[in-house]
């Protein structure tokens, strides 16, 4: 395993390289579903990270307790307890915000990023590194969503966080915030995080002929 | 006519894919062929329409009287885990046929956030358990058709030229935002 890898790494990878959304394509379903605004992302990204990292650190800190054989189980059962705690304090302390996010709060339980971390490395990874790679992996996702929910907002409402920010005379194009333009905005951003990706790729692999034809010389 | 208009909100207006992004993992997924595109769509109707009937039974009799409607969530995706553990074992018994066309798509269909999602809506919505079983098989419907439509799109894509930065997940969501187009169509139809 990379346990070499060091913690700053373990954290940024989340961000781009390994993205929950953009190069993992999991967590689809809320990513469409509730990127209609900015602040509705921010939200979704949020709960979502809270119950990623507490999930995480308690899978972590179980992992040699709990048999193989009932392993999803209990962490099913983990994920749905934060996850109610997290539809219950929402619930309390920002009824709008829950109301506008509706049942896709209580769908965090099914979110595949969250099982999927779990499975592939809380599991076998301790407690700190865990809480880690589960904050990487939950801002990456907030970014992904907040970007989304940007994007749409400003098309499809002429405004970002609720404030105008296109010219009075703009006409929003609707579609943007119907669920057509999810998929539109996320298959485009996924397109563009293609083109960025090679061509990182491509000017890393110009620098080592470069470094190497130095060395010869 | 009221269970009617139930099924056909589910099917073509709420499509639970292209409108209510309920089962996009397997949508994006498991379109790639048209066969196995029909496979899931029976499994993943079949556990829809047991899992509302067991999760209204849980929520009425169990959750309700006894006043912890806040486990909800807990207990709902621990019934539907069980259950879909239990259609495996039992569909494994009685038909192997059946077990081979469906049985690699069972295990999928417990993270399959359509069929949680169905289960909290009949829930909030407070169906009647009739309603519930309609709203369910009409939302397995709407899935299939997206599920199949999309299948039968990307077959003939294979042969396109797509843009390189677009190929795989790109093209899909693409194709997924003009169908849900199309499907807006049906929000004009009222029951």
């Amino acid at each position: 395993m990379s346990k070499q890898t060091s913690i700053s790494a373990e954290f940024l990878k989340g961000l781009w390289e390994q993205s929950p959304t953009l190069r993992q394509l999991l967590g689809l379903c809320p990513t469409l579903a509730v990127t209609t605004a900015a602040a509705n992302g921010v939200g979704m990204g949020l709960a979502t990270a809270f119950v990623l990292v507490c999930a995480s650190l308690m899978i972590s800190l179980v992992r040699k307790l709990v048999p193989g054989q009932v392993r999803i189980a209990t962490y099913v059962v983990v994920v749905a307890a934060f996850v109610t705690v997290v539809d219950l304090t929402m619930k309390a302390k920002f009824p709008a915000m829950s109301k506008s996010l509706g049942a896709f709060i209580p769908l965090i339980v099914v979110n595949c990023i969250i099982l999927g971390r779990a499975e592939a490395f809380a599991s076998k990874n301790g407690p700190f590194r865990s809480v880690v790679d589960a904050l990487g992996m939950g801002v990456g996702f907030t970014a992904a969503l907040t970007f989304l929910g940007g994007v749409r907002e400003i098309l499809g409402n002429g405004s970002l966080f609720g404030v105008a920010v296109m010219p009075a005379d703009y006409d929003p194009w609707i579609v943007m915030i119907l669920p057509a333009g999810g998929f539109f905005a996320l298959g485009l951003t996924l397109g563009a995080a293609n083109i960025i990706n090679r061509w990182r790729e491509q000017s890393a692999l110009r620098a080592a002929r470069v470094a190497s034809a130095a060395k010869e010389a | 006519m009221e269970l009617f208009g139930i099924f056909i909100t589910a099917t073509l207006i709420n499509n639970f894919v292209l409108s209510q992004f309920l089962g996009i993992c397997p949508f994006v997924g498991v379109s790639g062929k048209l066969s196995s595109a029909v496979s899931m769509g029976m499994a993943t109707t079949f556990v829809l329409t047991m899992a509302a009937m067991v999760t209204y039974l849980v929520q009425h009799f169990i959750l309700l009287p006894l006043g912890i409607g806040f486990l909800q969530t807990v207990a709902f995706i621990l019934v539907i885990a069980a259950l879909v553990q239990f259609v495996e074992m039992v569909i494994k018994k009685v038909s192997t046929a059946l077990y081979r066309a469906l049985g690699i798509f069972l295990p999928l269909i417990t993270t399959n956030c359509a069929i949680m999602g169905l289960c909290i809506f009949a829930a909030m919505k407070d169906l009647s358990f009739i309603a519930c079983i309609v709203f369910a098989i009409g939302a397995g419907a709407g899935f299939t058709l997206a599920l199949v439509l999309m299948a039968g799109i990307r077959e003939e894509l294979e042969l396109a030229s797509v843009p390189r930065a677009l190929r795989g997940a790109g093209i899909t969501l693409l194709t997924a935002g003009i169908l849900a187009l199309s499907f807006m169509g049906f929000a004009g139809m009222k029951f």
